[in-house]
């Protein structure tokens, strides 16, 4: 491997294998998914049930999908801020990281997508795996909606990752970046389609929403893997993916150094 | 009248789990010892030997497994919150005050905590605050307070109910040395005004010298030693340490009476020699080297805690 | 040897109170002395509060009738739960702090005051931010009671009053619930939430739509359904669906009871096996 890049990929290794000593927790994590997608199982079904069976191109199959698959993400997605990166700003300690050859950006996204990867075996797998014995959903049976979504999933995690990363560095500025935090969690998990799908939005919602990265962090790849979102239309939010991860890195990247260039300027 | 402590056969295991083998831990085994009104007794032993463990025993937090103890006469487990108005703990790390709050309100609520009459609450709060020196800083919170500050205030926080029995758990320890003569002088008076019984673990051996009567030595949860320090003095050979930084390399320094040339340093500018306590003192041996070279600078090590447990045991063991 | 120099007062039943007083007022200045932090947790409180009410809006508005409810009738539902489930989580929300306690060993501190430790648990914060939350939730139930036509009578009235408070005390045994169990789990933390902020969202939906396993685990195990749902309905003047008939709306207080219970057996239970007692 390119020694520019190995420092990278061993972030991103050391981050999948931190996350494997937390069992009880992954195992509470799972009781905590079961119980919220059981619920969302009895509400969103009446309600598709009540608009005939079929809702904004969800019937009770893939509505199923779309409750495990976003319970699983819960643990990869990144909805509620880096409070330790925001930590390691707040107090200078991130000045340490700058003065190592490595990008900071990179290095904390990296790190980040590597424990988000992993948590998709204690929390993603069992989560789909509960919902399709317990109650079934519905899933493509061709191989390339499989093939995209895995891409779109990385692709979000890697923007839900460089978003968080993103609101950290505002505590470059701010002082108290608390309520930044705060908001973000607040925000991030609704505009993602956490609590209710996308589809479902009033068209001035979903408007706003299509204006955010959040829908490219989890919708859009539940949208592609479920199937609800097919051939040039999945593409299409894939390309919106992408789209959305070329500005928050861009952003990322440019706060990164004017915040370099403001600890340099203080003195560090 | 009855003995403040008095524990019989007092055990405590514990089993851990290490991935899936299960041991069982004995961090206090069989403790039977006596502790009488207005004793001040030291508690010493190694890092993990059990003492934190038995004073938890004493103070309810923990059931014993086996065993009988009573402090002030109560059942410790069964009578917790009665016992609590009759002991003051200063417990390690643990901070009794609120950690946002000024040191002031600390006291406040405690006093109210204990339901501790206002009048006869305030002067007992002005006494502490006074005899501890801590009106400088009774409105700063306790989080921005310097060590020193802190186990000041902690002091304050566990005598402003006047119990019968205090527990202190290293009080002195990250202190410098006027702090720690202060706060043993407090004690010391404390003790003489109000009969307090007190009951210290520590790892420094002055506190001990200073404070204490007896002292209690705790190996691997046994009682290893029980009585006075001179009594574990004799039994063990405590010493000292005497270090002497020369003005000039000299041959080390053999022929000091009643010393042990333990090494020197710098082809020999600094020299160690350690002597008995019992036998000499520091200020004679350091006559003897004036005698015999010019010395610079020096310095007196007390003996390691760590030492003189392990030399308890090992005496034990023979 | 002397006596002690300060006397106890005789405790009268007011005096009793004295020491909870003094903390919790100590609390709540110095939540007051954090000015901007405390402005910027009740505003996000409150934002916490309106998604979640957006998320049944959104439902509602897409179909209008879900388990037998219309938007203006759940919202009964969500005000009664929301403004309950804010008000224990303001007095006792921070008990899920025990974790915390446990790991640093000042819940020894407690063991060593005169009074009993989980009392001393309960005062030891309170969450001053929630009041924003409790005060949608209030917004919430007086604008759904003058939406909705409800046929008053004392009885209603008295029903309505019994219903907040007997689900006040409902999630706040969860909450003392959720504590005891630390107490066995190391970072058990996510196993207790999906109880108890699950159940608060179990409070708020129409639970006409719910399979039966969730109607015994949150119907009766941890009985929400009692908290919000059977009371709208009683009030609403609808039926219930099978096993939640509208009568048992009475019986919020009993489900009250019953989980305090179930939170303080589980607390002594913790605590045992924190001191090693019983064997």
């Amino acid at each position: 491997m390119s020694p520019n890049l190995l420092p990278y990929w061993k972030l991103f290794v050391a981050g999948f294998h931190q996350q494997s000593t937390y069992r009880l927790a992954a195992f509470g994590g799972l009781v905590a998914n079961a119980t919220f997608g059981f619920l969302k199982v009895a509400v969103l079904f009446a309600t598709v049930r009540a608009a005939g069976g079929r809702l904004h191109g969800y019937d009770l199959g893939v509505m199923s999908s779309y409750i495990w698959i976003s319970q699983g993400l819960l643990g990869s997605i990144n909805l509620t801020g880096r409070t330790d990166l925001a930590d390691r700003i707040k107090d200078g300690a991130v000045a340490v990281d700058f003065l190592r050859p490595i990008d900071v950006q990179v290095a904390n996204v990296a790190a980040d997508v590597g424990k988000a990867v992993f948590a998709l075996i204690p929390r993603g797998i069992p989560s789909v795996a509960l919902g399709a014995i317990v109650v079934g959903m519905s899933l493509p049976s061709t191989p390339a909606p499989y093939l995209l979504g895995a891409l779109s999933l990385l692709v979000g995690i890697t923007v839900s990752a460089a978003t968080a990363y993103i609101v950290a560095t505002v505590g470059f500025w701010l002082i108290e970046s608390r309520g930044v935090q705060v908001l973000y969690m607040v925000v991030s998990g609704f505009l993602a389609g956490l609590f209710v799908p996308i589809a479902l939005f009033p068209g001035w919602l979903s408007a706003i929403a299509a204006a955010t990265p959040f829908p490219s962090m989890m919708m859009y790849p539940i949208d592609v893997i479920s199937g609800r979102v097919a051939g040039l239309s999945a593409l299409g939010l894939f390309a919106a993916q992408l789209g959305w991860l070329a500005v928050t890195g861009l952003i990322g990247h440019a706060l990164t150094r004017a915040g370099r260039r403001k600890l340099e300027i203080q003195g560090g | 009248m009855n003995p403040i402590v008095e524990t019989r056969g007092l055990t405590r295991e514990f089993t851990v789990r290490a991935g899936v083998r299960r041991t069982r831990l004995t961090a206090v085994d069989a403790l039977t010892f006596t502790v009488e009104a207005g004793e001040a007794v030291g508690y010493i032993g190694a890092n993990g030997a059990g003492k934190s463990t038995t004073i938890k025993m004493l103070t309810g937090i923990l059931v014993p497994t086996a065993g009988d103890v009573l402090t002030c006469g109560l059942r410790p487990v069964r009578d917790r919150r009665r016992l609590a108005r009759h002991v003051g703990v200063v417990f390690g790390q643990r901070s009794q005050l609120w950690w946002d709050l000024p040191v002031g309100e600390s006291f406040g609520i405690l006093a109210a905590i204990h339901r501790l009459d206002r009048v006869a609450a305030r002067t007992r709060t002005d006494e502490l605050v006074d005899r501890l020196e801590m009106g400088s800083y009774l409105g700063t919170p306790v989080r921005q307070l310097s060590l020193g500050q802190r186990m000041r205030a902690e002091i304050a926080a566990a005598l402003l109910h006047s119990p019968r029995l205090v527990i202190l758990d290293e009080p002195t320890i990250g202190l410098d040395v006027l702090s720690k003569q202060r706060l043993r002088e407090f004690l010391i008076e404390e003790r003489t005004a109000h009969g307090t019984t007190l009951l210290l673990t520590t790892h420094d051996m002055g506190d001990v010298a200073r404070l204490c009567d007896r002292v209690l030595v705790i190996d691997h949860g046994k009682l290893a030693y029980d009585g006075t320090l001179d009594g574990l003095s004799r039994r063990v050979g405590v010493e000292r340490v005497l270090v002497v930084d020369l003005t000039a390399p000299a041959p080390d320094l053999l022929d000091i009476p009643g010393t042990r040339h333990l090494g020197s340093e710098g082809g020999g500018l600094q020299q160690r020699l350690a002597f008995d306590a019992e036998h000499t003192t520091a200020a004679r041996v350091l006559t003897a080297v004036n005698q015999r070279v010019e010395v610079r600078d020096l310095s007196v090590e007390e003996p390691d805690i760590e030492d003189v447990v392990r030399r308890v045991y090992a005496g034990s063991r023979r | 040897m002397a006596e002690p120099v300060v006397h106890q007062r005789s405790v009268g039943p007011v005096a009793r109170l004295a020491p909870y007083r003094a903390v919790l007022a100590a609390r709540v200045r110095a939540q007051r002395s954090y000015r901007s932090n405390f402005l910027i947790d009740l505003g996000s409180s409150l934002l916490v509060g309106f998604v979640e009410l957006a998320e049944i809006w959104i439902l509602f508005h897409n179909v209008h009738v879900l388990g037998g409810f219309t938007f203006v009738q759940i919202l009964l539902v969500f005000g009664i739960a929301d403004c309950s489930f804010a008000v224990a989580d303001l007095f006792f929300g921070h008990c899920d702090n025990l974790p915390t306690y446990l790991r640093a060993g000042t819940l020894d501190v407690f063991y060593l005051r005169p009074q009993p430790v989980l009392i001393q648990l309960i005062t030891s914060e309170i969450s001053l931010r929630r009041l924003s939350r409790a005060a949608l939730g209030v917004g919430s139930i007086v604008i759904a009671l003058a939406l909705n036509d409800i046929d008053w009578s004392a009885a209603r009235v008295a029903l309505l009053v019994l219903a907040i408070v007997s689900a006040t005390a409902t999630f706040a045994a969860m909450f003392v619930w959720a504590a005891g169990l630390q107490f066995f789990l190391v970072s058990g933390a996510e196993l207790t939430n999906a109880f108890v902020y699950g159940g608060r969202y179990a409070a708020t939906q129409p639970a006409a739509v719910w399979s039966r396993p969730i109607k015994v685990v949150f119907g009766f195990l941890f009985p929400m359904a009692f908290t919000a749902y059977l009371p709208a309905l009683e009030l609403l003047g609808l039926p219930g669906p099978q096993w939640l008939p509208a009568g048992l709306a009475w019986c919020t207080p009993l489900a009250a009871l019953w989980s305090w219970g179930m939170a303080l057996g589980t607390w002594r239970v913790g605590m045992r096996h924190y001191q090693g007692g019983g064997g």
